[in-house]
């Protein structure tokens, strides 16, 4: 159990990182051109209830204090109103937060099963026809803008087959599946280039290597080979990829959800850019970047669990 | 420079490295395209023709013309230009601000090192596009505000690389006899130490143009980029999602262009990685 103590000792290395986290997102909102408090209460506010509020927000204190309320107001959980919605920042981003995780997992699971599919059907039959296909899909697929794929997915399969809707989003599980189906795919289609080429590349390696050879001259049978050594050592490297993508994941979903009209966050942060309120966008900003240190310390976890040589 | 020599060198068609060749025939047409896009380009690309709005393909406008008349194929070629600055312009800071932090840690380590890489790992736990929109959200859209945004996020991918390579080099012999002869640090870093990094750090520049035309066209797309009337294929997206049920070309020509010229810098990433062995 030795190489599971990083689990509890992890998480006190991610606390610097959420620590710069927070001072970015601190900086950031306080560099908006524009004095804060004149956005909160508009042109017409006296100077006195200005500086009333100013006080009240400690905006007319020492930056260094500033920070300091700053971080006991997030650990209160007060992030702030939202000069659009005229509610907690909070509330806001809970609600549109659904549609975004369910595209992300909905991508997530599409994209492990294809790149599975696609990577073990070419390096099987390296060198030959399908090996040909997905290497060609796969070197095409890194240069294809999601926004567009989108566009010609409507296009195809909205427009001229009405097979799916163009935009929104369901009520139920089975709904979601159905509404979000063609946004899944355009991401997918943009983000498993990347993990196919990886996977498949190991697996071939694997496939060369001594171990692989020796089981052969034991006379065991090349599919056993395939999903007892060779699949198995080759899922490390894959998923600290898809790891490293999630970030690129999270990028891609923005785009799409503005493509496919999907309430999520990432429709909430273009919309509230174009509104100036930037509190939501900290907020969403803040969110998304522990969302992605979590995402990778889990797959810290995962290597570890999967791999006995990794050590943290 | 070491890396251009490389290239231009007589080794570089060995192999039959069909990939590489195709991407730099692909790139230099759409560079040739660029350049001399007012004298290919058949029509004005922003002027309006009221009387020939959304019309098909046709010989006249061979990719149709958008709901302003304009012709989309004149279009496409002038937005090559803004594509292609894009691409090549965005990666010029952080391959700087990158190779530079790469090498002061890599080469000095210990206190340096730690505060850089804490730095790169506070950076890189921002997600990359959604960093750059929070950017783009306070400077104003823009090319410019794109380019800044980028220098300050984009340098992360060029630090790690340059600061493994360099963990390598720092404790090879010409870096010693660089010290005996008494060089500077900064003479051994960016003279010796830097070229010796430097084909993994183009085949990387290859595959980051790619992303950043992709990451470009994006924010152009959201708004955020490159600012209408100029032609520029994200924006010639977004203004053709209106039209797809009636006008399909506006949005497929463009989106075209973006796959080509991608993939043309992706082979060359390709067939430099198989042409010199360099691993991704």
């Amino acid at each position: 159990m030795e190489r599971f103590k990083f689990i509890l000792f992890r998480p006190l290395q991610l606390l610097p990182v959420l620590f710069g986290v927070s001072v970015i997102s601190f900086v950031m909102v306080r560099s908006i051109p524009g004095d804060p408090v004149r956005l909160l209460l508009g042109t017409r506010a006296t100077p006195e209830v200005a500086a009333k509020i100013r006080a009240q927000y400690g905006l007319d204190e020492p930056l260094m204090t500033q920070y300091l309320l700053f971080l006991k107001n997030l650990f209160q959980g007060d992030f702030g109103r939202s000069i659009v919605y005229k509610t907690s920042t909070f509330n806001v981003v809970a609600e549109r937060i659904g549609p975004t995780v369910f595209l992300l997992a909905y991508v997530l699971v599409m994209a492990i099963l294809i790149t599975l599919i696609l990577s073990t059907w070419a390096a099987r039959r390296q060198g030959r026809l399908p090996d040909v296909i997905v290497r060609s899909y796969s070197m095409v697929g890194l240069g294809l803008p999601t926004f567009w794929l989108g566009i010609i997915l409507i296009m195809q399969f909205s427009i001229a087959l009405n097979w799916f809707p163009t935009s929104g989003y369901g009520e139920s599980v089975a709904e979601n599946l159905y509404y979000l189906f063609l946004p899944a795919v355009s991401i997918t289609l943009a983000l498993s280039p990347v993990l196919i080429r990886n996977l498949r590349a190991s697996l071939i390696s694997e496939m060369e290597s001594d171990y692989a050879t020796a089981a052969r001259s034991r006379g065991m049978s090349e599919n056993g080979i395939y999903f007892s050594h060779v699949l198995p050592n080759s899922l490390v490297p894959a998923i600290t990829l898809l790891g490293i993508n999630f970030a690129w994941l999270i990028g891609g979903t923005v785009v799409v959800e503005q493509v496919f009209s999907v309430p999520g966050i990432g429709q909430l942060m273009i919309s509230s850019i174009f509104a100036r309120d930037y509190l939501v966008v900290q907020l969403i900003t803040l969110v998304v970047a522990i969302a992605v240190i979590a995402v990778n310390f889990i797959v810290d976890v995962l290597t570890a669990v999967i791999d006995p040589r990794v050590h943290l | 420079m070491r890396a251009a020599r490389l290239l231009l060198s007589v080794g570089f068609l060995k192999n039959n490295n069909l990939t590489l060749v195709l991407g730099i025939f692909l790139s230099v047409c759409w560079v040739v395209i660029a350049i001399f896009a007012p004298w290919i380009a058949p029509y004005d690309p922003i002027a309006q023709d009221v009387a020939r709005t959304l019309q098909p393909p046709s010989f006249a406008h061979p990719f149709g013309t958008d709901n302003f008349g304009r012709d989309v194929l004149s279009r496409v070629i002038w937005g090559s230009r803004v594509d292609l600055a894009m691409g090549l312009g965005g990666v010029f800071a952080p391959i700087i601000i990158g190779c530079t932090i790469g090498l002061l840690a890599g080469y000095f380590g210990g206190i340096i090192d730690t505060l850089l890489m804490r730095f790169l790992d506070i950076t890189i736990s921002f997600p990359f596009f959604i960093l750059m929109i929070a950017i783009i959200s306070i400077l104003g859209p823009g090319l410019m505000s794109f380019f800044i945004a980028l220098a300050l996020v984009g340098w992360v991918s060029y630090a790690r690389l340059v600061r493994s390579r360099t963990l390598v080099l720092r404790h090879s012999d010409f870096v010693a006899a660089g010290q005996i002869l008494g060089f500077s640090s900064i003479r051994i870093m960016f003279r010796h130490v830097l070229p010796n990094a430097a084909l993994p750090v183009l085949v990387f520049i290859m595959s980051d143009v790619v992303l950043t035309i992709l990451l470009g066209s994006s924010l152009s797309y959201l708004g955020l980029g490159v600012q209408p009337p100029l032609a520029e294929w994200g924006i010639m997206i977004a203004e053709g999602q209106n039209f797809i049920s009636t006008a399909w070309w506006i949005t497929l020509f463009p989106g075209l262009a973006i796959v080509i010229l991608a993939l043309s810098f992706s082979l060359i990433a390709d067939g430099l990685a198989a042409q010199y062995k360099v691993s991704e």
